[in-house]
């Protein structure tokens, strides 16, 4: 059984998130197939053997530099079905959300998207993934042939398992899509999105004023661009912070290794954008404010005095 | 601007959940249910646009149980102009089934916009829209954010990791809709009135078993107990040797 890794690129450069898909795929036994759409050869797309790509294929077309959604979509799917693909492995990333159900469609099935766990046993593809936002977490046998899956980000550690990853470029002759990418408008340098980044500072109402999230930019900064600062709801919808970086149900259900929540009181769909976070640090001047009950080690007390302190902490580590 | 809106009957983001005696859904009993927020955004949209042509028609549509007609009635409240029930007890845990039923209703209209939420805040798919795009032969642009049209064109952004995708399209065609779109109108007491008015079809629908099989709802694994370090400022050494030694994370 051969699995079918589509892999993320961004300006001809392999994104990491593509080792957590080629990762994911190896779990499901046989040989792995990694496929990437792009212009021209990929940058990095080598590292796929590193993960256990048994070989790497570069769908090249030159409209395929920047997203083009139908064009990749028609590719893949064309891909997926002359290598009779059992299963295709997504990441669940702002690219992968658009794509899979794109590709899904044209092979005649649904997504089991957003995934924390996969396996397969005696009974075929078992997933797991959170609903509502991660107050439950729904088991789901997945009997669509093809199966076509995506992965929440940093769920999956990337586990080295080297391979052939014998490359190869094929040129795809697809149309034109109706819908193109006319430009990326980059964030300022040295923002992460709160859905990838493997720390998070995120403040809420305790900052009293939009200006003082400067105190958390400076902490996250301390970190040295592994960072992001994400927001409460609270926060976002007072206009404080951008849509962007909010974490909760209604926002970004977020993974990763560190979450430092500041001046959050811990609202129930707040807790289940972040419990699935590694590790949780709460920072809070009221002792009984429901974050705490969440939060792996709390400091009770004044942010404005205990964040510069951790900043300068972090500052000495890095230093 | 003739326009749909596909929207869904969500518990409300506050609800805890509590699984049903079957071990594979939620306790419903005492959920309090209301129109997925993310929809909100779709309808709010649509309105704009319709009030922007000074003409058309905006239509919502749900796939759900009886119940769902309360949310067809917010969406009527807050403007739309007629609502269609696809009466169905369960939704599909298979999206693919879903889309194939919205779809085959919204066939065979002549619809400059179809807009649906970016994801449903219950089961978190998010990729109704795009199925039923697909299923329809329509251009889709998901999780917009900004939304520009003039005539037959439109320029939508859409947020990517570390930046913002602008992207052309041509009319008509799907959008889900992202926050930060617009801000959603509450309903005046006047609209509500008028939405018990407002048409709502009901249609019964029979949607397929498709190929996703819940086998178990379970609580996510409990939090080992955590522990306050300290209070103030003097704790932030112990925190971060705790962080580094412990938790291993620095």
């Amino acid at each position: 059984m051969t699995t079918l890794a589509v892999l993320e690129q961004r300006d001809g450069v392999l994104r990491k998130i593509s080792h957590e898909v080629v990762t994911a795929a190896q779990r499901l036994g046989g040989s792995v197939d990694a496929v990437v759409c792009a212009a021209a050869p990929v940058q990095g797309a080598d590292q796929a053997a590193k993960f256990g790509a048994d070989t790497i294929v570069t769908l090249a077309n030159p409209a395929f530099a920047k997203y083009a959604p139908e064009a990749w979509a028609q590719a893949l799917a064309e891909r997926a079905k002359q290598g009779g693909y059992r299963t295709i492995v997504f990441a669940a990333s702002a690219t992968g959300k658009d794509l899979a159900p794109r590709v899904a469609a044209k092979l005649g099935v649904g997504v089991a998207a957003d995934l924390t766990d996969l396996a397969t046993d005696g009974a075929g593809l078992m997933v797991t993934r959170p609903v509502y936002a991660g107050k439950a977490l729904l088991r789901v046998k997945v009997m669509s042939q093809p199966a076509v899956l995506s992965l929440r980000p940093n769920v999956f550690t990337p586990v080295e398992r080297p391979k052939a990853g014998a490359a190869e470029t094929v040129a795809v002759n697809v149309p034109a899509g109706r819908v193109t990418v006319r430009e990326i408008k980059a964030a300022p340098a040295g923002t992460l999105d709160v859905a990838e980044a493997q720390i998070i500072i995120s403040g809420g109402r305790g900052l009293k004023e939009p200006a003082n999230f400067k105190v958390l930019e400076e902490l996250a900064r301390a970190f040295g661009g592994h960072a992001a600062v994400g927001a409460s709801r609270a926060v976002v919808d007072a206009g404080w912070r951008a849509h962007a970086d909010q974490v909760g149900q209604t926002g970004k259900t977020v993974s990763p290794s560190l979450y430092i929540a500041v001046g959050i009181s811990g609202a129930i769909q707040h807790l289940a954008g972040m419990r699935t976070s590694k590790v949780i640090v709460a920072i809070n001047k009221d002792k009984d404010a429901p974050i705490f009950k969440v939060a792996d080690y709390g400091v009770v007390g004044d942010l404005f005095e205990i964040v510069p302190r951790l900043t300068e902490e972090i500052r000495k580590l890095h230093g | 601007m003739k326009i749909a809106v596909c929207i869904k009957r969500v518990p409300d983001s506050e609800t805890r959940v509590k699984i049903a005696a079957d071990g594979k859904s939620l306790d419903e009993a005492g959920v309090k249910f209301v129109l997925n927020p993310y929809d909100e955004f779709a309808v709010e949209e649509a309105l704009r646009r319709k009030e922007k042509a000074a003409a058309g028609e905006v239509v919502v549509i749900c796939l759900g149980p009886a119940a769902a007609q309360e949310s067809i009635r917010t969406a009527l409240a807050m403007g739309a102009d007629r609502g269609v029930l696809l009466q169905a007890d369960k939704i599909p845990a298979d999206p693919f089934e879903t889309a194939k039923v919205i779809a085959a209703e919204l066939k065979g209209t002549a619809w400059d916009l179809i807009l649906f939420g970016r994801m449903a805040i219950d089961d978190y798919n998010t990729q109704v829209g795009p199925l039923v795009a697909e299923l329809l032969g329509l251009p889709c642009v998901t999780a917009v954010s900004h939304l520009d049209i003039d005539g037959a064109n439109g320029v939508a952004e859409r947020e990517i990791e570390g930046g913002i995708e602008v992207v052309d399209f041509p009319l008509p065609a799907v959008l889900t809709a992202d926050k930060g779109l617009n801000e959603p109108r509450y309903p005046a007491l006047k609209g509500i009135m008028a939405a018990k008015k407002k048409p709502l079809e009901v249609k019964p629908v029979q949607p397929g078993a498709g190929t996703l099989e819940i086998v178990a709802l379970t609580p996510p694994p409990d939090r080992k107990e955590g522990k306050i370090v300290g209070e103030g400022a003097a704790a932030v050494g112990e925190l971060v040797r705790l962080l580094r030694e412990e938790a291993k994370v620095l």
